[in-house]
């Protein structure tokens, strides 16, 4: 099975935006690892890096897209965070169309350990009103959102990863914003996942399939604005709805989809996500099982909240 | 005398004039909204008159013009003096100034790009010179030459963001952009010096890379000077660190720190306006 990082997508995506010359590229000391690097060669008079100065990367792409820019602005997740407050009162608050597009999001800067990771990041983008979070399910996806979202004008969170993940899609895949993504229909059970893990749901719906559950599985790659349409009637079709992300539970994906469920659809629930604690280093593989990030998770969750739905 | 100087000298005197009906402007929209920040405001509003009425290259019915000189002001605080600098210069009827921190109305607390003629929202500290250089970086891209000034508070130069800025501008030679640190003395805890020591303020922006001009703040001719000798530095950014008397020009204001985030009360105000016609 041919796997890609989706930071690895975003490096060559950007490739294809070069010949625009609105598009500039900026990077706070990371372009090796946002994979940006490429694009800074082939591109020098587009690229500009900030050094390790996060503030200043936002405040700078900012300015730059009030002169008629469309700056995607990378680092890790992590750091992002450190200018949220620049990304509140300045791209969002005025609709600029800076897309901060992050690598390394959720466990997957795994031996880097607790500092390096961000378990957080989609729950404090998706409070900031006017902010759009994206997460793309893979390589394909990946260079997709950032075609379409040089050309949408308005801000957006895009997070990417850095491990290897399978191709789910074709390669005529093309990105609609705030639609979610059906990957497998099915009627007893809706895994909703989102990153990285689509490809467990996946996974995971199978050996459902072969247990006898039939199981929809929705890629949610646009998680703000949420397909609430999608959501509500996945909720109602099949009776019973499990969250899948790379994130704290705590206001990220599970809890978007809580939010609408709570009002619209109330079914039984699981989120599955990381439970209010930091990450730590080890083995990428090691830290998505101790957080319960697997397809037997996924399977066991789906088996008990099925019993809940009865 | 020189042509060139007479007409100088008539500018300055209708820049003074005017400089005083902003002022006024800026205490009668604070009485009226009950809340702001006079004493930043008006320490500052010789500088935005200078820019406003002289300096910059706009048009007020093109705020979108894209070859426009940008204004940022940092220090959003002072509102009040660029609403007043804005709607003198016919961005918006001056009756509107009535309106300030109404709800409903385009004139909030801080500045908001719902407003004509405002850049970017500014209100949390430290952020303008960032976006400054990306306006500057923007227009050495698209080979414009319209210039871009920032107005920084003095006190806001506590914020880590300007530094990060100051290395960033000098490091790509943007020599479009002109810093103002309104450098009035005091912030909201009291005297800059005390709460946390800024000089010296001129070496620290030298050292940075920066083209450092120290002025009096509240003087036209000294502000005009300044911005002319800014054109003429090539290779790095300016900064114009302006001496002002924050409250400068109502007697009972001038240096007084409880006047940074406080409305005047009727009494205050009707001294404050006949203090403002007399001169």
């Amino acid at each position: 099975m041919e796997k890609k990082s989706t930071r690895d997508a975003y490096g060559e995506a950007l490739l294809k935006l070069g010949g625009n010359h609105d598009i500039i590229v900026l990077d706070a000391d990371l372009s090796v690892s946002t994979q940006t690097g490429k694009f800074a060669k082939l591109f020098p008079g587009q690229f500009i890096n900030v050094g390790c100065a996060e503030q200043n990367l936002i405040g700078v792409a900012a300015g730059l897209a009030i002169g008629g820019k469309i700056p995607f602005a990378s680092t890790y997740a992590i750091f992002s965070l450190r200018a949220w407050e620049q990304i509140r009162n300045t791209i969002a608050h005025d609709r600029l169309p800076v897309k901060v597009a992050v690598s390394h999001a959720g466990l997957t800067n795994a031996p880097d350990g607790a500092s390096h990771q961000a378990l957080e990041d989609i729950a404090l983008m998706r409070v900031i009103p006017n902010m759009s979070v994206i997460v793309p399910a893979d390589g394909v996806e990946a260079a997709s959102v950032v075609q379409m979202e040089a050309e949408r004008k308005g801000p957006a969170y895009i997070r990417l990863n850095r491990s290897k993940t399978p191709i789910l899609f074709l390669h005529d895949y093309q990105f609609e914003f705030g639609k979610a993504v059906y990957i497998a229909d099915g009627q007893d059970i809706t895994l909703l996942a989102t990153g990285t893990m689509v490809h467990l749901a996946v996974l995971a719906s199978e050996v459902l399939k072969r247990a006898g559950i039939s199981t929809r599985v929705i890629n949610i790659s646009t998680i703000k604005p949420l397909d609430t349409d999608a959501v509500i009637r996945a909720a109602r079709e099949t009776g019973a709805v499990i969250t899948v992300e790379e994130h704290s539970v705590m206001g990220g994906l599970g809890s978007a989809v809580a939010e609408v469920l709570s009002e619209h659809v109330p079914v039984p629930m699981s989120l599955i996500g990381v439970r209010d604690v930091f990450g730590e280093s080890g083995e990428y593989e090691d830290l998505l099982e101790k957080h319960g990030l697997t397809v037997e998770c996924i399977v066991s969750s789906a088996q008990s909240l099925l019993r809940r739905k009865k | 005398m020189e042509h060139s100087q007479l007409h100088h000298q008539a500018d300055v005197r209708t820049l003074t004039k005017k400089a005083k009906v902003l002022r006024k402007h800026i205490v009668n929209m604070i009485f009226e909204a009950g809340s702001g920040h006079p004493g930043g405001s008006l320490s500052c509003i010789d500088i935005l008159t200078a820019l406003y009425f002289s300096e910059l290259h706009h048009d007020p019915s093109k705020p979108a013009w894209p070859d426009r000189d940008r204004f940022i002001l940092s220090k959003g605080h002072a509102a009040p003096a660029l609403y007043s600098a804005l709607a003198e210069s016919g961005y918006f009827p001056v009756e509107i100034l009535h309106t300030l921190r109404k709800m409903g109305s385009m004139l909030q607390g801080h500045p908001d790009t719902k407003i004509p003629g405002v850049e970017v929202s500014t209100g949390s500290l430290g952020q303008g010179l960032s976006v400054a250089c990306g306006c500057a970086l923007a227009a050495r891209i698209d080979g414009r030459c319209f210039r871009t000034y920032v107005m920084l508070g003095d006190g806001e130069c506590d914020e880590g963001q300007i530094w990060e800025a100051a290395i960033f501008g000098s490091h790509h030679k943007l020599d479009s952009l002109v810093a103002i640190v309104d450098r009035n003395g005091l912030q909201i805890d009291g005297p800059t010096e005390q709460v946390l020591r800024l000089e010296p303020l001129a070496g620290k922006w030298r050292e940075f890379g920066w083209h450092v001009i120290e002025i009096d703040g509240n003087k036209i001719p000294d502000i005009l000077h300044a911005f002319s000798e800014a054109k003429k530095v090539k290779g790095k950014p300016t900064v114009i660190i302006a001496h002002t008397l924050k409250g400068k020009g109502v007697s009972f204001m001038e240096w007084i720190g409880s006047f940074h985030g406080k409305a005047l009360n009727k009494d205050e105000m009707k001294i404050a306006l006949d203090e403002l016609e007399r001169d």
